[in-house]
């Protein structure tokens, strides 16, 4: 996983509340045995719309999406953190988050940063007043600035730690190699191996 | 570190504690979790796909190919196996865990392979499963191995990545449930029945959080095999993981097959294992007892494991239960179900017979229901399959003459695999269909859709498809001698 510091990207308003997880990603896409290559399944079913706002020209490279509250509720499919990752997105700015949903974010390097409704709304008019505009997201200062509005995020210390060392799951327990070895090194010699073939 | 390790205060410890502490790689601090190696990692081809696929992003290899087997089973065709599989799903997700094996060099039994099977009659089978040890799969089922006084607990996708790149887990410490059967089974009352008897005492949430240990002297004289069944369905009452303390049984079990520990290491092993069995005074977070003498032939009416009770019962009216959310359940129950309140369960007609799953699909489970049926003739109404839970297991029934039993009673003798217990491959029930079904799950649509499941034993099962209902052995007829 990347490290994360800063970020300066497309910002695209998203506004709608509950978006849940089967919008995120709809359900016949999960049929897949891959964990990446879902650019094309984020929201398919609102890009069929032409209006949708990730089929407009100004936030085609959009890379911060500002939602509105409870985004990500529903099933806990892991899949939508995918599939906002593959397309592109770094970050997400929502009023609140369902809780598996973020916690699957963070697994995964996707930053979920909870704004007050009232800054989602001044962001969501910023950016309705310049689409395509830039906004940089600094996650060690928890802030993201979109010209000269300036918004602070929360995000839990251990998550923000994790994304500013680029540690998923694995790499956080690699950091015990050296303790995993030792592990191994004093096992029995009686238990089970698969290898070689008896 | 080793300091940490050797912290732990010396005190009356449960047979879960045991193996946990003897796997703690790192203990967590301040509410963090525990750091557990793992022993045993079983791949097949439902839930490893995206987990392959993560150590190819990072560029991860699989840390233990020696602690690591795969098999297919969900989506294997139980006919005709030489033939490439009809359904594009099931054979992309086969065809994906056959490349990944390949790519990454996991030992892996593919369909037609005579080691091919459900994983959770595979590892038992070659000798990997054995006390004391940590198994997981990306199934639910894996509590089946706690049958050997392992901890084996399912894992998602995600975690099934972590444990191929690291072989650990970060988990917390899980509560412990003792269940205690004591006293003797009656005649055709199998471990199907104990476990089906408590999943409808505790409810199907029952076990939450918990890994439950079976004692008592009725799970003392239970064979492996019914002790696995037992384990399997752990599961069925919302628990993490089931366990049985190793004894003679579990040794003379797993002494010589093709994995089991052999001269010093067989001796250090068997000496250690008789270390686990939970001391005296050891304390568990929640107790429950069972009287083995009282128990019956136990069948479920509805749509989760918990909606159970015995054979000789009928369909509860679902004004009798007191919990508001519980009656609503029942009546959901008996409306998908298509049953009356108040119908002794020995009236209900069935369509179908499921012989099989990592329940009870091995050869004690084939050989019970031979022996039932044997001599006697099918009811016409229903179709039987009998599905072995591993391609030994078929060989194995095939020796001693298993197969003929079946087919001159008209059943339907399969290739191994998961079959009709969830019905990702095409052996599936009709919209409708009512089936006697040794698997594990009754939920709705789960053997088909619009599909309805009781769940009995392996004796059940062989009777009702004698009699076309419900029913026990000692309904039967009695045999007429040819
Ligand atoms: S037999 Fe059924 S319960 Fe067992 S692993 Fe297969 S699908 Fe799961």
């Amino acid at each position: 996983m990347e490290k994360f510091t800063t970020h300066t990207g497309v910002a695209a308003p998203l506004t709608r509340s509950a978006v849940d997880t089967d919008q995120i990603i709809p359900a016949v896409y999960l049929k897949r045995v891959t964990k990446t290559g879902f650019d094309d399944a984020l929201f398919a079913n609102w890009r069929q719309d032409p209006e949708f706002v990730l089929n407009q020209p100004a936030y085609a490279s959009a890379s911060i999406l500002v939602a509105g509250p409870d985004f990500g509720t529903g099933s806990s499919r892991e899949h939508a953190v995918w599939a906002l990752r593959d397309y592109g997105f770094q970050v997400v700015l929502s009023p609140k988050f369902a809780d598996i949903f973020r916690g699957n974010a963070g697994k995964q390097g996707l930053v979920t940063g909870v704004v007050s409704e009232a800054d989602i709304e001044a962001l969501w008019a910023a950016i309705a007043a310049d689409p395509g505009v830039q906004m940089t997201v600094d996650l060690t200062a928890r802030t993201a600035q979109l010209g000269d509005l300036r918004v602070s995020f929360d995000i839990d210390d251990y998550t923000r730690w994790r994304l500013l060392e680029g540690l998923d799951d694995i790499g956080l327990t690699l950091r015990n190699e050296d303790k995993i070895a030792q592990f191994e090194a004093r096992r029995e010699a009686w238990r089970p191996r698969t290898l070689p073939v008896r | 570190m080793t300091t940490e390790i050797t912290d732990i205060v010396e005190r009356p410890r449960t047979l879960a504690e045991k193996v946990w502490d003897d796997h703690l790689v790192v203990k967590g601090e301040n509410g963090e979790p525990d750091l557990i190696y793992i022993d045993l990692h079983l791949v097949h081809e439902v839930t490893s796909p995206q987990a392959f696929d993560g150590l190819r992003a990072e560029d991860r290899p699989v840390r233990r190919l020696d602690l690591t087997i795969a098999t297919e089973d969900h989506n294997t065709p139980t006919l005709q196996i030489d033939k490439p599989i009809a359904d594009l799903t099931s054979r992309t997700q086969i065809e994906t865990l056959r490349r990944n094996a390949e790519e990454f060099g996991v030992r892996l039994h593919s369909l037609g392979d005579k080691e091919q099977g459900i994983v959770h009659v595979v590892g038992p089978q070659l000798g990997l499963t054995m006390p004391g040890i940590t198994v997981v799969c990306g199934d639910s089922h894996t509590s089946t191995h706690g049958a050997f006084g392992s901890m084996a607990f399912g894992i998602g996708t995600s975690e099934v990545e972590h444990v191929l790149a690291t072989q650990t887990l970060p988990l917390k410490p899980f509560k412990t449930m003792a269940i205690t059967v004591e006293g003797d089974l009656r005649p055709g009352v199998t471990a199907k029945d104990i476990i089906l008897a408590i999943i409808a005492k505790i409810g199907a949430n029952g076990g939450q959080g918990y890994v439950l240990e079976f004692r008592g002297s009725a799970i003392r004289s239970l064979s492996m095999e019914g002790r696995m069944t037992m384990c399997n369905m752990s599961i069925e009452a919302g628990a993490r993981a089931g366990m049985v303390a190793p004894d003679e049984t579990t040794f003379a079990y797993v002494k010589g097959r093709p994995h089991a520990p052999t001269g010093q290491d067989w001796e250090d092993a068997v000496a250690y294992w008789r270390t686990l069995p939970s001391d005296e005074g050891a304390v568990y977070d929640a107790e429950v007892f069972l009287d083995a003498a009282e128990l019956e032939p136990f069948v479920t009416w509805g749509t989760n494991p918990g909606q159970g009770v015995s054979l000789s019962d009928a369909v509860p009216d679902p004004a009798s239960f007191a919990d508001p959310n519980e009656r609503a359940a029942a009546e959901r129950a008996l409306d998908y179900m298509d049953l009356q309140a108040g119908t002794p369960m020995k009236d209900v007609t069935v369509d179908a017979v499921f012989m099989g799953s990592c329940t009870n699909s091995r050869i004690e489970d084939l050989r019970a229901f031979a022996s039932v049926i044997e001599g006697r003739t099918k009811a016409e109404n229903v179709r039987v399959m009998v599905v072995p839970g591993s391609a030994r297991v078929r060989l194995e029934a095939e020796a001693e003459g298993l197969d003929k039993v079946f087919t001159e009673f008209g059943a339907e003798w399969r290739f191994a695999g998961c079959s009709m217990c969830l019905g990702m491959n095409p052996d599936q029930l009709a919209p409708g269909e009512r089936c006697a079904s040794t698997s594990n799950r009754n939920f709705e649509g789960r053997q088909g859709k619009g599909g309805r499941t009781h769940l009995v034993s392996p004796l059940v099962a062989a009777a009702t498809a004698v009699l076309g209902r419900l029913a026990s052995p000692a309904d039967l007829p009695t045999r007429v001698e040819a």
